[in-house]
């Protein structure tokens, strides 16, 4: 939040269409990506029946944190948009993750 | 509740214009309504947030069954988790066709998107349903507690999105919405791709990763 | 007390508009932000000498040992009430009142960026307290303390803790849409020139409350819910004997808990921030220190929340960690101190009402503050736990600080908002009355709680010696009484005054002063164009060679505001019926989750027809 970032500067192509660049993907790469996030998907669940212990934790963690920023990033187009709204949820999952995870670990849920 | 109203809250508000959504009105440039739906999403993060980490907190210490793989019909939840992640998809579609002013085809994917919402949220109810029957109740032990609650919590969720979905094409075919009506399908699209993320960590913390019952 | 004297601003009367925006009726229907916070503040003030009554009791059983006064049930009852009264229906929504108001005016706005959503923010608010006191007539109030703890507040067999959880769910939804409104409202709605370093130190503190309540409400909407669930629908969240674990009600209670501290304080932080530069004539010391000094408080202040727990067993490692957090969060409060202090020093001081309401915050916060860092200490804090030496800091924090500041502004802002002064006399009797009866009333409870007496008893037996100090304390609470006695008596009286309709009345810093006391209903007829930090002083004054103030001739000061011939072609938002309406249907909504379903089902449905109407209502006439 510097100074710059906020100051009042509606320059043109930000006041466009509410601060959305137009370089959305299209319908095609859409699909692709939507495509990339079932096949993740599907190699979640084969791996739930395939592998266990900490290994498919953290495989199945990792494959979670991939689909979810890939559908926050495209989808929910973060990545093209105004960075500044990238910053406001960035914010409220960090301090979401952050917190609870402090919380987890006072009620020793780690240890069990 | 609040969702909805910020949803619509600046579609007419402050003399906002809701093709563009007043953007060039503003500070900074980015429409009002827009930072609104970014920091309530931001805000729901906590909620949910608060929500896992109770399943999280209370996860294998059921002193008494039934247990989470007692119950848990995994292929059945996959094709349910599957439908939804489609519904995403189709409802970028969806903006996809509204920015291209394909009013028609937006409509349809609209439409597809709560259908297959519906199909999700009706999927759930078999599925308590059917857990219920197993002797799973909300007051049976620690599981059958946070585990409604949490999908509960989301299940309500979609629904006001499907809601949201519904009176959007209503409101379409009503021509009650402007010539662009990209602005409005992108708002409830972030809600409706918000909800399918928080549906991505539930299906992973709450089904796939094994909870061992106490004996084990 | 204020609706007394309002009545609607005559200045702009070309704008009248079509659908009434005068006239009693239209209270219901405003979408007007001005209109908005005097319904808050007033709200806020008759729930505030609710609770100020309910203190009198709990001070008036206290009086003297073995009292029988009230019953220990009753007891239990009237102290949690007190609780949420002062907490979520007085300090929150009065801070409400001056956000609603200000904000639009200090950055040079014409409303708030949603306007019918803060309409609704303010009805769900009243809709939501009215429902935890009807609780009186239904069955008990709540009787578990404000923060409720688990499993007392489950298992507790009278109905009380339901519209606890209930009542504060739904004044929570008008607190979270009313947060995220103001936020964008300052992100968004700045004039021209009003970047983010021209704000006033009010609207900045506006801003940090915003975010901290966007982020800390829903965690404590999930434990409502826990809670609420608990008792209504079976589930065991807190039921021990199915292993639910009560601390993580506490956890969820304090990760709120703590940030609610912070939204309580900074609100009279910003208060005082703009008072003292007006009344010492001088401008903020370190305006950016202050600024940063409150953004640290808010994002510290997420981090402490485990020094509310200490005495339940969370471990050294734990309790050492949150001890420092605890301990550090008091330095960016410190700058904040030694800032004001620099502004008024070597300053032309003017110790007019507002100003000395400023100093008594200052003073009085420092002293809450100092018994705070003595909770850091983790053994110190073993025997302070649950003793009045908490008692007494939470008072010199939220009564010293957030009431003495509150009132601050009322004197402060009172001209801007109605067009006259509260008369400096009985302003100056109140301050001096309310200080004296503060200190004697919470000041004896520090070495009452040191000696080992305990929060939320009842009474106490005449051996254990507690009685004189409890007894100042007890004068104390009637003294603080008289003085809101006096200040209403000053509210009657100069609203029966001629209107002065000063638009300048203190020598102002910043724009809100520009315009016409009272505003119009448009604000500024032209949206002022920010050249500066405190615009408007630098358009009164500027500095000769030798760097003394000279003032600025010839098209200075206040005539930004209504011009007969102004405010044409203003748009401004239509009011609307259905914030109220969407409103009501939540408390249905929570009765119908206590007693009968059915009423839960009018209640959604009420909900769902007035969001639907909110949507499809056209924007203009």
């Amino acid at each position: 939040m510097a100074e710059s970032e906020l100051q009042p500067h509606p320059s043109p192509d930000r006041a466009y269409a509410g601060g959305t660049s137009h370089a959305h993907p299209s319908p095609k790469e859409y699909v692709r990506i939507g495509a990339i996030l079932g096949l993740l998907t599907a190699i979640e669940i084969a791996a739930s029946y395939t592998i266990g212990g900490a290994a498919l934790i953290a495989l199945l963690l990792t494959l979670a944190i991939v689909k979810f920023s890939i559908v926050v990033m495209w989808f929910m187009h973060l990545k093209f948009d105004d960075r500044r709204y990238a910053r406001f949820f960035v914010a409220g999952v960090a301090l979401a993750v952050t917190l609870f995870l402090i919380v987890l670990m006072l009620s020793r849920v780690f240890l069990r | 509740m609040a969702q909805a109203s910020i949803e619509h809250g600046g579609a007419h508000d402050g003399g906002g214009h809701q093709a563009s959504g007043g953007a060039h009105e503003t500070s900074t440039g980015l429409p009002n309504t827009k930072l609104a739906m970014w920091l309530f999403l931001a805000s729901e993060c906590l909620l949910f947030g608060a929500l896992i980490s109770t399943y999280l907190l209370y996860r294998g210490t059921s002193a008494e069954g039934p247990y989470p793989a007692d119950v848990f019909d995994i292929p059945y939840t996959s094709v349910s988790s599957f439908v939804l992640l489609a519904s995403s998809l189709t409802m970028v579609l969806a903006l996809s066709a509204a920015q291209r002013r394909d009013i028609a085809r937006m409509r349809l994917w609209l439409l597809t998107t709560a259908l297959l919402g519906m199909t999700f949220v009706g999927g759930q109810v078999y599925e308590f349903t059917s857990f219920y029957h197993e002797g799973l109740k909300l007051s049976t032990n620690l599981f059958g507690t946070t585990f409604y609650v949490l999908t509960g919590f989301h299940g309500v969720h979609v629904t006001v999105g499907i809601l949201m979905l519904l009176s959007l094409v209503g409101m379409s075919s009503a021509d009650r919405l402007p010539d662009d009506p990209s602005f409005p399908v992108e708002m409830i699209g972030l809600y409706w791709h918000f909800v399918d993320i928080v549906w991505i960590i539930i299906f992973t913390v709450v089904y796939l990763i094994p909870t061992g019952s106490p004996s084990s | 007390m204020a609706s007394v004297s309002v009545q609607s601003p005559t200045a702009g009367g070309m704008l009248r508009r079509p659908a009434a925006t005068t006239g009693f009726w239209s209270w219901f229907t405003t979408v007007d932000h001005k209109k908005i916070g005097i319904l808050y503040g007033v709200t806020a003030f008759i729930f505030f000498i609710v609770g100020g009554s309910e203190a009198l009791l709990i001070r008036t059983q206290l009086s003297k040992p073995d009292n029988t006064l009230l019953s220990a049930g009753a007891y239990n009852q009237i102290f949690t009430m007190h609780g949420i009264t002062m907490i979520f229906l007085v300090v929150m929504p009065m801070s409400a009142a001056f956000f609603n108001y200000l904000i639009p005016l200090m950055i040079g706005a014409r409303d708030v960026a949603f306007p019918r959503l803060n309409a609704f923010s303010y009805w769900a608010f009243l809709f939501g307290g009215s429902f935890i006191y009807s609780s009186w007539f239904l069955g008990g109030a709540p009787n578990g303390g404000w923060f409720g703890y688990a499993p007392n507040s489950t298992t507790d067999p009278t109905i009380g803790m339901s519209f606890y959880a209930a009542g504060l769910l739904i004044t929570g939804i008008a607190s979270s849409a009313g947060a995220i409104n103001l936020a964008v409202t300052v992100i968004n709605m700045r004039a021209p020139g009003m970047s983010l370093f021209r704000l006033p130190v009010f609207v900045w503190m506006g801003l940090v409350v915003q975010l901290l309540l966007a982020f800390s409400l829903p965690i404590i909407t999930v434990g409502l819910f826990e809670l609420l669930f608990d008792r209504e629908i079976g589930t065991n969240f807190f039921n021990v004997a199915k292993g639910g674990n009560p601390l993580l009600w506490q956890h969820l209670f304090w990760l709120f808990g703590h940030p609610e501290v912070y939204i309580l304080i900074l609100p009279a932080f910003g208060i005082i921030s703009e008072i003292i530069p007006v009344f010492a004539r001088k401008p903020l010391f370190g305006y950016q220190f202050v600024v940063f000094s409150g953004i640290a408080i808010g994002f510290i202040g997420f981090g402490v929340w485990a020094h509310h727990m200490f005495a339940t067993g969370l471990g050294p490692v734990a309790n050492t960690a949150f001890g420092i957090s605890t301990a550090i969060i008091a330095v960016p409060t410190g700058v904040k101190i030694f800032n004001w202090m620099a502004t008024l020093w070597r300053g032309d001081i003017r110790l007019a009402t507002p100003m000395l309401f400023a100093i008594g915050t200052v003073t009085m916060f420092v002293i809450g503050g100092l018994s705070g860092v003595t909770h850091s200490v983790v053994p110190s804090d073993y025997q302070q736990t649950d003793t009045y030496y908490v008692i007494a800091h939470l008072h010199y924090v939220l009564f010293g600080g957030a009431i003495f500041g509150l009132f601050g502004g009322m004197y402060y802002w009172w001209p801007k908002v109605f067009g006259r002064r509260l008369g400096e006399g009985l302003g100056k009797t109140h301050f001096w009355i309310m200080l004296l009866g503060f200190n004697l009333t919470f000041g004896p409870m520090h070495i009452l709680g040191l000696q080992g007496m305990i929060r939320r008893e009842y009474t106490y037996p005449a051996s254990l010696g507690l009685t004189f100090w409890n007894q100042v304390s007890s004068t104390g609470a009637f003294l603080i009484a008289l003085s809101i006695l006096v200040f209403i008596g000053n509210v009657v009286i100069s609203s029966r005054r001629p209107r002065t309709f000063e638009a300048d009345p203190w020598d102002g810093r910043t724009i809100e002063w520009m315009t016409t006391s009272p505003p119009p209903d448009y604000n500024f007829a032209e949206i002022p164009q920010v050249h500066a930090l405190d615009d408007f002083w630098h358009r009164k004054y500027a500095e000769d060679k030798s760097g003394r103030l000279v003032p600025v001739q010839a098209g200075a000061a206040a005539e930004a505001g209504a011009h007969e011939d102004a405010g044409h072609g203003i748009h401004l938002p239509n009011p609307s019926f259905w914030p109220i309406i969407a409103a009501a249907g939540l408390p249905l909504l929570g009765y119908g989750v206590l007693f009968h379903w059915w009423m839960a089902g009018l209640g959604a449905v009420l909900v769902l027809v007035a969001f639907y109407g909110w949507a499809l209502e056209p924007s203009a006439e």
